[in-house]
């Protein structure tokens, strides 16, 4: 969705949703080439008709200037994720391995660790987590969805 | 945001916030003055074209302010001062907001250097009322001043109507700065939609006139949005019966014989079994809540086809899945109804809906509004009944507060024209009753304002009976008091072994001294004989308000009633037999 980039738009969203008791999966938000307005990608789960309601609270707000579902049409999204593993002796040339398997880079080295970071959607960030030795993991961050629609589906004012 | 027009002056915040109000041609600033406040008051002191009227506490000024804009279809307008001035007004501001009522609501706030750091009588004021308004501002800058005003007073009139809180730093309104007031305002996330899918309409009127068994129900939205006159027209062309919603009494004149009465928990039961099977709703301006058609899923167990007009699409299948959503503006949605009713009944005609009315008077015939007479106490259906016959040709403002007694008012006052009937609805507030009175007679001062209330509603904000004193408000205060909290006494009766946890009130004032005390005139009522004596005797004090203590019958219940979480025809009816 768009937004007015204006102080307090943000927890204008974030308190319909706890008002109205929907959830939020995830929500990245980040002004836009314009910088009046900011774009908020927010995933949440709900039946069609929750997800009518959602889109016809966000539209209500007066901050918001524009709401689609991405669903409704094929899109694209991507997650942002940095991972610093542990990488010692044999594991290092492993964890260099899966990292590429995954497309991961490697931003940052020290001789006990690697940051690794890792773009994709949420189930192959998921897979990545799944394929290392949990052990390995020393620490997370991770955005929440990005999403844009596919071809000519445009969002924008 | 882009503003246009108006004339370039030097001026401070202060005097911005004044000049603003004037260019709105704000009548009445229901207020109470504070800290962060001052130089906004000194600038009210030094001009007479907003009349300021002192509330004795900031919700009653909320209310009072509510009330006018119900009233008159204008935005009611507040001003208050930062934290407990702000704390005070949100229980009013609620109340707005769940009645879709206009409303600008000014909040003084600390020097804007002081925001953050716990300052004296700090609260974080666009937080606090962020989910009980339609929208607010932190104005952070002089300059901003008359453009969050112009914006405010835009949003909150416009489209589905609501209270629009402007949060106001001390510092910036001694600063001063260029003013002009904007003439026009075009915000681009806010647009508004007004004439529905001419499409839908057609479909829908074309559903309408192949009715067997039609309903129209109509809500606040209809008296919101100034549609009353069209609604009588529409439900006129069309010989339909129609029912309305608590909110909705006086959009359909009550006493219209194609007006089935009030529906809902304790609608008439003619009004609840149409709607329950009728075979063609029409919802206008109405959102299906849980008191107005109970168990959403007994609601839809029935085959029915549901039109609903609504100028909030998010009201539209918000509870209730509906065959044919048309959003729009209300007036010009009846309008253009009725152009298709014209020109669609000449050529086939509408079906024939005489059997629909013969059962509609078989439901008629159970009478669901006879209530039991006594020579001994006073019923208190009785006297909103006798005051009814007694004022039914006058121009009446009657507000209540929230429990049994405004159920009875909305049961037994016959409410024939719109704004006339104002109470809170949605939050079901009490202690709205007298400072709503209050809203009412200063913008009708001449008309006869009366406040049906109980005696633990009234205390809710009793204090405002000094500013009734201030302004010589004659308002008629209507108590009916059984020494209970009537309303909840009776679930406890009926939900919860009849155990009174806490509904009884003990030690009440005297109310006709109290009253004395403030400067008003008191009574107190116990015979039945002496009600419409009373009741014309204070009519008659034109220029005094009256306090009428009706001593009723402390058993007697609200029916019809449908328990919460029931059906439409899951009604208890058992008015006559207690």
């Amino acid at each position: 969705m768009l937004l007015e980039n204006e102080s307090g738009a943000l927890s204008r969203v974030a308190g319909l949703f706890s008002a109205r008791g929907y959830n939020i999966e995830s929500l990245t938000v980040a002004p836009t080439e314009d910088p009046s307005l900011s774009r908020m990608t927010i995933v949440t789960i709900g039946s069609d008709e929750v997800l009518e309601q959602i889109t016809k609270q966000l539209n209500k707000l007066v901050d918001v200037v524009k709401v689609i579902d991405l669903t409704e049409g094929s899109h694209i999204e991507r997650e942002l994720m940095l991972v610093k593993v542990r990488a010692v002796a044999k594991d290092r040339e492993e964890m260099k391995r899966i990292s590429d398997i995954f497309r991961g880079r490697i931003l940052d080295v020290t001789d006990k660790t690697y940051t690794i970071e890792l773009t994709g959607t949420g189930s192959k960030l998921d897979a990545f987590f799944d394929a290392l030795d949990r052990e390995a993991i020393l620490e997370t961050v991770r955005t929440g969805a990005s999403g844009i629609g596919r071809g000519d589906r445009i969002l924008k004012v | 945001m882009e503003m246009t027009g108006g004339q370039v002056a030097e001026l401070s915040g202060a005097e911005i916030v004044s000049r603003c109000l004037a260019e709105e041609q704000v009548e009445f600033l229901f207020g109470y003055p504070g800290g962060a406040v001052l130089p906004i008051y000194d600038e009210l002191f030094k001009q007479d074209k907003v009349k300021h009227i002192l509330v004795r506490h900031e919700q009653a000024g909320v209310h009072a302010a509510d009330a006018y804009a119900r009233a008159t279809g204008k935005v009611g307008v507040a001003l208050v001062t930062s934290g407990p001035g702000v704390t005070n007004a949100i229980t009013g501001i609620a109340t707005a907001h769940l009645d879709s009522v206009p409303m600008v609501i000014l909040t003084g706030q600390v020097p804007t250097k002081a925001i953050g750091e716990d300052a004296f009588q700090e609260v974080d004021t666009v937080g606090i009322t962020r989910p009980c308004v339609k929208h607010n501002i932190l104005v952070k800058r002089a300059q901003d001043i008359a453009p969050a005003i112009k914006k405010a007073f835009h949003i909150a009139a416009t489209g589905r109507p609501g209270p629009v809180v402007v949060d106001i730093p001390k510092d910036i309104t001694l600063e001063t700065t260029n003013y002009f007031y904007p003439k026009s305002v075009a915000l681009r996330s806010y647009n508004l939609v007004t004439r529905g899918h001419s499409g839908q309409i057609r479909k829908a009127v074309e559903l309408l006139l192949s009715a067997k068994r039609p309903m129209i129900y109509s809500g606040g939205g209809v008296i919101m949005g100034n549609a009353s006159e069209l609604l009588t027209q529409f439900v006129h062309a069309l010989g339909y019966p129609c029912t309305n919603t608590l909110m909705g009494l006086g959009a359909f004149p009550a006493t219209d014989p194609l007006f089935l009465g009030m529906l809902g928990m304790h609608g008439t039961y003619e009004a609840n079994m149409a709607m329950q099977d009728c075979d063609v709703l029409l919802a206008i301006g109405a959102r299906f809540d849980d008191r107005v058609i109970g168990n959403p899923e007994h609601f839809m167990s029935v085959n029915r086809k549901i039109i609903h007009v609504d100028v909030d699409p998010s009201s539209i299948s918000k509870r209730v899945k509906v065959d044919i959503p048309i959003v729009g503006d209300v007036s010009e949605v009846l309008k253009s109804m009725l152009e298709h009713v014209a020109e669609l009944s000449k050529g086939s005609g509408k079906s024939d809906v005489d059997a629909w009315w013969k059962q509609i008077s078989v439901w008629r015939e159970k009478d669901c509004s006879k209530f039991g007479v006594s020579d001994t106490v006073i019923k208190p259906q009785s006297v909103v009944k006798t005051f009814y016959e007694l004022t039914k040709n006058e121009d009446v403002f009657v507000t209540s507060d929230v429990g049994q007694h405004q159920m009875w008012a909305a049961q037994y006052y016959k409410f024939d024209r719109p704004r006339r009937w104002i109470n809170s609805g949605g939050l079901g507030t009490m202690g709205v009753g007298l400072p709503y009175a209050m809203g009412c007679q200063f913008a009708y001062p001449d008309a006869l304002v009366a406040c049906i209330t109980g005696e633990a509603s009234i205390q809710m904000c009793i204090q405002e009976l000094s500013t009734a004193k201030q302004y010589n408000l004659p308002i008629k205060v209507i108590t009916l008091n059984n020494r209970y909290l009537g309303m909840v006494r009776q679930w406890q009766e009926f939900f919860h072994g009849n155990r009174h946890s806490e509904s009884y009130m003990d030690a009440l004032p005297d109310f006709v001294k109290l009253a004395e005390s403030y400067g008003h005139v008191g009574m107190r009522i116990e015979n039945p004989s002496d009600v419409e004596g009373a009741l014309k005797e204070a009519i008659a004090l034109k220029d005094r308000l009256v306090f009428m203590d009706f001593i009723t019958d402390q058993a007697e219940n609200v029916y019809p009633m449908i328990p919460g979480g029931k059906g439409l025809s899951e009604m208890i009816l058992d008015g006559s037999s207690d």
